[in-house]
């Protein structure tokens, strides 16, 4: 793995597909340019966040000519981007697709809705169903968006799959200014949460979030790519609108595994008992 | 430190991009709002002023004839400290020509009516100016329900809504309102030396403190009257967030159609921009 990637932090137009869009395709060209072979958008990237009945106007099949025109554009540059997506049976999911090559090569759906506080997610989405990690021109790598992040068992999915990169992209509201802190306690919490999953299963991470308000709360950015041992490489500051860049490699990976070697000495073994016990434990 | 303070560098940043995207997404570049000589308005005037530019901030002064002089004197300072635009509209014959008339000789009453004339003032100049209306309301008044409802309450935006007053002053200070703004009891000058806390019963330190364990950190009553807090101001408060619950929600609809408004037709006010 030796791959240079772009991470837009953006501000997307709610619910203006096309205009986010020419918004997608200026930023693809740009990291094109500045020779970047990935580029990684936020949660929802193609919709904004707060959709609530714009949610389903908004949704694209995974073969919509809207996503088709992406891909075409992933041939020498590779795109994670989010968007509202309706499947074949009409069940409408937040979803992220990895393009390459032309085509969507992967596509994840959220599985851990956020639905509670200021979040309505299970109201307005269906639950994806699983965690597959994926090979890519770059290497390997497992997705998450946002809430997916906040379960260690998801990450731990694609730790067992051997996955390099976790990407994960997300529209975290900021909060928390009381205390007299310098920093949201948001972005104080997935600071904590990225560095230990960068420790942990030992990848790469590349996380994305977005920019910009919506009805009077915004999105934090803090757009980061956390090294295998837990340590931030690169970060937006601020909470502006940009583009970070930076460089993933296997060397870093194959140092940290060495070190610690946590993949060779995790024990999936004894956990896949303890769910046995559990499953027999439970009435159904 | 109270775990009230706030770091003002990180929420000044926070509110002025609030007011530049969320006046942008709506149209608008400019605002309108009433400076009344008191520290809220006096920091919604500067956090508008940074965030627009002074030229694009219209402060309005809208005295009664009972008002007490300092207040104008107060707001008077603030724009020129801040150098936004001012105008002056006196309320008098507009409020008195409902009042008079009517006979309204309530204490109530009248500052509502006041705080109403005030509304209408700044929703016409909105149209003028071609600014939004900001709101000068803070957390701790809108929780307690001390505010008129469609009066000084009424805004198209608001960025400090969420702030304690303790957290007012923080920030004030830190956006350099001027002292004697800072150093004045707060009041509504309805009436002649009506002070917001003689009138509340309680001062603003000791709501700030409580509602900040109740409603942010959602303390129960028992651990609330652990953590020191009187049971009765505790039910006292209680009750009046509960009973004044009104004014922060829109208009109750019949519910009669498949799709009704604000039940399942559900749309951001940022919807379509």
């Amino acid at each position: 793995m030796d791959c240079r990637l772009t991470v837009a932090q953006t501000n997307p137009a709610l619910g203006n597909v096309g205009r986010n869009l020419d918004e997608h395709v200026a930023q693809i060209e740009a990291a094109r340019k500045s020779g970047s072979q990935m580029i990684v958008f936020p949660e929802l990237s193609l919709t904004g966040y707060f959709l609530k009945d714009q949610t389903a106007e908004v949704a694209l099949a995974v073969d919509s000519r809207e996503l088709a025109r992406l891909a075409a554009l992933s041939r020498d540059i590779s795109i994670v981007v989010g968007f509202v997506e309706r499947s074949a049976d009409g069940r409408i999911y937040n979803s992220v697709a990895f393009l390459e090559d032309g085509a969507v090569k992967h596509l994840h759906r959220k599985v851990h809705l956020v639905t509670y506080g200021m979040f309505d997610e299970m109201r307005e989405f269906a639950a994806g169903d699983s965690f597959t990690t994926f090979d890519s021109r770059h290497g390997r790598f497992g997705i998450l968006i946002c809430e997916d992040a906040w379960h260690v068992t998801s990450g731990y999915q694609h730790f067992l799959a051997g996955a390099d990169a976790l990407i994960v992209t997300s529209c975290s509201p900021g909060r928390g200014v009381d205390g007299g802190a310098r920093e949201l306690a948001s972005e104080r919490t997935w600071r904590t949460l990225l560095e230990a999953y960068g420790l942990l299963f030992q990848t790469w991470v590349v996380y994305s979030n977005r920019v910009g308000w919506e009805d009077g709360v915004f999105f934090w950015g803090g757009s980061r790519v956390i090294d295998p041992f837990g340590a931030e490489h690169a970060r937006l500051a601020g909470i502006e609108a940009g583009r970070l860049e930076a460089r993933i490699t296997s060397d870093a990976l194959r140092r940290a595994r060495v070190a610690t070697p946590l993949r060779r000495d995790s024990r999936p073994d004894l956990l896949a008992r303890a769910i046995a016990r559990l499953d027999e434990r439970s009435p159904a | 430190m109270s775990p009230l303070d706030i770091h003002p560098p990180l929420v000044e940043q926070l509110l002025v991009q609030f007011l530049r995207e969320e006046l942008a997404s709506a149209g608008f570049s400019r605002a309108v709002l009433g400076i009344s000589g008191g520290v809220d308005s006096a920091l919604v005037a500067a956090l508008c002023a940074r965030a627009l530019g002074p030229e694009n901030v219209l402060g309005v002064m809208m005295p009664y004839r009972t008002s007490n002089p300092d207040s104008e004197g107060h707001a008077r300072l603030l724009a020129s400290t801040l150098g936004i635009q001012t105008r002056k509209v006196e309320i008098t014959a507009m409020a008195d020509g409902y009042l008079a008339a009517g006979r309204v000789e309530d204490r109530m009453r009248r500052g509502n009516v006041m705080a109403r004339c005030r509304m209408i003032v700044l929703y016409d100049l909105s149209v003028e100016f071609k600014g939004l209306v900001a709101g000068t309301s803070n957390k701790t008044e809108i929780l307690l329900g001390y505010s008129t409802q469609w009066g000084d309450s009424a805004s198209a935006l608001n960025p400090i809504g969420d702030l304690y007053k303790h957290q007012i002053y923080q920030l004030s200070r830190h956006m350099a309102v001027p002292a004697p703004i800072l150093d004045k009891a707060p009041s509504a000058d309805l009436f002649e030396g009506q002070t917001d806390e003689g009138e509340l019963g309680f001062s603003y330190a000791e709501a700030d403190r409580l509602l900040h364990h109740m409603v942010d950190l959602r303390m129960s009553e028992a651990e609330l009257v652990e953590a020191g807090f009187a049971l009765d101001f505790v039910r006292r408060i209680a009750a009046r967030i509960a009973a004044t619950q009104f004014k922060r929600v829109m208009p109750l609809i019949a519910k009669l159609s498949q799709r009704t408004i604000n039940q399942d037709f559900r749309y951001l006010r940022d919807w379509g921009r």
